[in-house]
């Protein structure tokens, strides 16, 4: 048993988060604190892929831009490789932002249109100059970068609009790149794409990871995706992680009953007719992180709520069986439960009906 | 011609009940859609060709660009004006709704034909109550006072799940959720009882767990009134678990229909078969997707013969030179455009 969910995770940390939150005050009467993280643990390991999962405004986002410093959180601390980049000034502030990088959604919106693919690659070499110095170093960086990702170096002259999405969404891959990071935060990297091109920018992100060793962060409402990317899996529900463990532990068994829910909703691409589900569908939407419930975040919507669950806010709790697969809740589901809920996504499914049947 | 007037002589209440399972609704023939551009005339939706059930949802899938929207817009007579259908029927109901003047389809399709799009807020107007937009439609197609079009609006707004609708009938839009706007656009679609309903990525907008909500009110109304559902999507799950039949269209042509089951089963296209491997659920973590090379061709760049040649493993020189047409395949109920259709024991494309 585990007291906090930061225990459950890997043991030797690239980047360790504990206890952040961060508050945003929005103007106008009455409470006007929207607590949009609140005691966030999180640990990555080097090379791992961590994915995020949560309806919008669960603040996801906000986590995101408050790993590369672009928010200032109000408590707790992130620690990378033993330091905290909150601390760092000049210099070694620079260094410290080289080591991780972000990816946007957009990839229409994210590039600057007036500049040429190649300018976007290599801009980061403005800011840190000690790095490829030379002329003739960045190029050839810049050529080896956009093979990389599968562009074609004479493509460099480009601008954005002239690619496809696909195209741009590496072209924002190779711009993460240019500095060598250890951690590339990935925002919705795929959500704006098309399936087909989706599929080539997740096998892209997974042979980049294999070479370079780079950990992800990577977030996405879409389960499918993520349960193809990662090795570990954070679900949030208003500015909390209310369950981590393995992508298979957090998948196939889930424990907190927003996981499964979530689960369960998400559509299956199962036409044999051989898994009838008794599909979970929540009532109502996320209550307004303005006001967030007493006790349990998700006790509006669960239907396993009681009393205490609107009094005490529930510990993360694992069972002796997976102590690294921890979740907040008072009334953890289990196997029974999951049986009558439905089976939750289940991975083998297209295979099984696209295997030929002769 | 004398069908239209008597129906639209009826209330839409009764059009309802004479509806019957499986009764086909709508049957589009060889529908063409060109979009005049600086560039020139561009074939946005090329001989599209399916029909839609009481009672049944036909999904159109495809990817962006491929003209399921376009195609959606001109069933509804809502194209834009630089688009014009240029051939091909629109049959609602035994009437084809091309050969109508606007005012005629008004009056006709307007109460018959529902449409739901994906984007709840600029579907909406910002500047009257929901009641009002709600009302709208009784006030013009059954003439009745803004009172009594207020009192069908709460009646409308209790019914798709709206909590509270005798106080929330005078919001405005903003003052929802967007699972509660998609409910709003939902019941304007249905106030009148249409016998077809299309959805055009009526959730695509929304989280996972508000999606099955809607989902859900979808099959619950598409159940209590017959009524024939035109999904449109780019979601294969979705097709999967809401649609009975599927029409797949890649670059402004249907490539392949018939059953969800069967064709999600066994695809005959390439394109669909290679759709499918893109879903990320079928290999382990870390295994390469079978992911399409390349991107859909841009509607001015639409190559001769068949749409799919630039992105296709199968492709012979028959393919660059005939575009094949939508043929029957197996026991009827499936149509494939393909020179080369797979069968279920084809391997040609397992390990490309």
């Amino acid at each position: 048993m585990s007291d906090t969910i930061a225990s459950t995770l890997a043991p030797v940390p690239l980047l360790d988060v504990r206890g952040l939150t961060k508050n945003f005050h929005v103007p106008g009467r009455g409470n006007n604190v929207l607590c949009a993280l609140d005691k966030i643990d999180l640990h990555v390991g080097h090379g791992e892929t961590l994915g995020l999962v949560g309806e919008s405004g669960c603040g996801k986002s906000t986590l995101a831009r408050t790993l590369l410093m672009l928010e200032q959180p109000d408590e707790g601390s992130i620690r990378f490789e033993g330091t905290d980049p909150f601390g760092l000034k000049g210099k070694q502030l620079l260094a410290w932002r080289r080591r991780v990088q972000m990816v946007f959604q957009d990839p229409f919106a994210s590039l600057n249109a007036r500049m040429t693919a190649g300018e976007i690659i290599s801009e980061p070499w403005a800011t840190h100059t000690d790095l490829y110095p030379g002329k003739k170093a960045r190029a050839a960086r810049l050529a080896e970068l956009m093979e990389l990702v599968g562009l074609r170096p004479s493509d460099g002259g480009k601008s954005p609009q002239e690619f496809s999405g696909g195209q741009r969404q590496r072209i924002g891959i190779a711009r993460a790149l240019a500095l060598d990071p250890d951690v590339i935060v990935l925002d919705e990297p795929v959500s704006a794409l098309d399936l087909s091109v989706q599929a080539q920018v997740l096998n892209l992100l997974n042979d980049l990871q294999k070479r370079l060793g780079v950990a992800y962060i990577f977030i996405s409402h879409d389960l499918s995706v993520v349960r193809h990317v990662a090795d570990r899996v954070a679900v949030m529900y208003l500015g909390r992680i209310v369950e981590t463990g393995t992508t298979e532990q957090v998948f196939d068994r889930p424990r907190h009953p927003y996981t499964a829910a979530l689960m369960s909703a998400s559509p299956h691409l199962d036409v044999s007719g051989l898994t009838p589900r008794n599909r979970i569908v929540l009532e109502g939407e996320m209550p307004s992180p303005l006001d967030p419930p007493s006790g349990c975040r998700f006790r509006t919507r669960c239907w396993k709520a009681q009393d205490v669950c609107a009094t005490t806010p529930p510990p993360a709790s694992s069972s002796a069986a997976e102590p690294l697969h921890a979740a907040e809740c008072h009334f953890p589901m289990t196997p029974e439960d999951l049986k009558t809920a439905g089976a939750p996504i289940k991975p083998k499914n297209a295979v099984n009906l696209l295997a030929p049947t002769s | 011609m004398t069908t239209q007037t008597a129906r639209s002589s009826q209330t839409a209440l009764a059009s309802r009940d004479q509806l019957t399972e499986n009764e086909v609704v709508l049957t589009v023939t060889g529908l063409d859609v060109d979009i005049r551009t600086p560039k020139g005339v561009l074939r946005a939706v090329n001989n599209v060709s399916f029909e839609a059930r009481a009672g049944r949802t036909l999904a159109l899938l495809g990817e962006s660009g491929c003209g399921k929207s376009m195609t959606a817009k001109a069933v509804a007579g809502l194209l834009d004006p630089v688009a014009d259908v240029t051939g091909g029927t629109v049959v609602l109901n035994g009437t084809d709704l091309a050969a109508l003047t606007p005012k005629q389809r008004l009056k006709y399709a307007g109460p018959e034909l529902g449409i739901v799009f994906q984007d709840a807020l600029t579907a909406l107007n910002p500047v009257y109550t929901v009641g009002t937009q709600l009302g709208e439609a009784f006030r013009i197609h059954q003439g009745l006072s803004k009172k009594a079009a207020r009192v069908k609006a709460i009646e409308l707004m209790g019914h798709v799940g709206i909590p509270q609708p005798e106080t929330r009938v005078d919001s405005f839009p903003h003052q929802f959720s967007g699972g509660m706007r998609q409910r709003i656009l939902i019941a304007m679609a249905v106030a009148l009882n249409p016998r077809l309903l299309i959805a055009d990525e009526p959730t695509t907008a929304l989280d996972v767990t508000v999606q099955a909500q809607i989902m859900k009110l979808l099959r619950d109304l598409r159940t209590e009134s017959h009524m024939a559902v035109v999904l449109i999507t780019h979601d294969l799950a979705l097709v999967a678990e809401e649609a009975d039949t599927v029409a797949v269209m890649y670059a402004g042509n249907v490539v392949e229909t018939g059953p969800v089951r069967e064709v999600f089963g066994s695809p005959k296209h390439p394109y669909t078969r290679g759709l499918l491997d893109s879903v990320p659920a079928d290999v382990g973590r870390g295994a390469d997707l079978n992911s399409i090379a390349g991107s859909p061709p841009e509607l001015h760049r639409i190559p001769e013969g068949c749409v799919y040649q630039s992105r296709c493993p199968l492709v012979q020189d028959v393919c660059r030179a005939i575009r094949p047409a939508l043929e029957p395949e197996g026991d009827g109920n499936r149509t494939v455009a393909c020179h080369f259709a797979l069968t279920t024991d084809s391997k040609e494309l397992d390990n490309v």
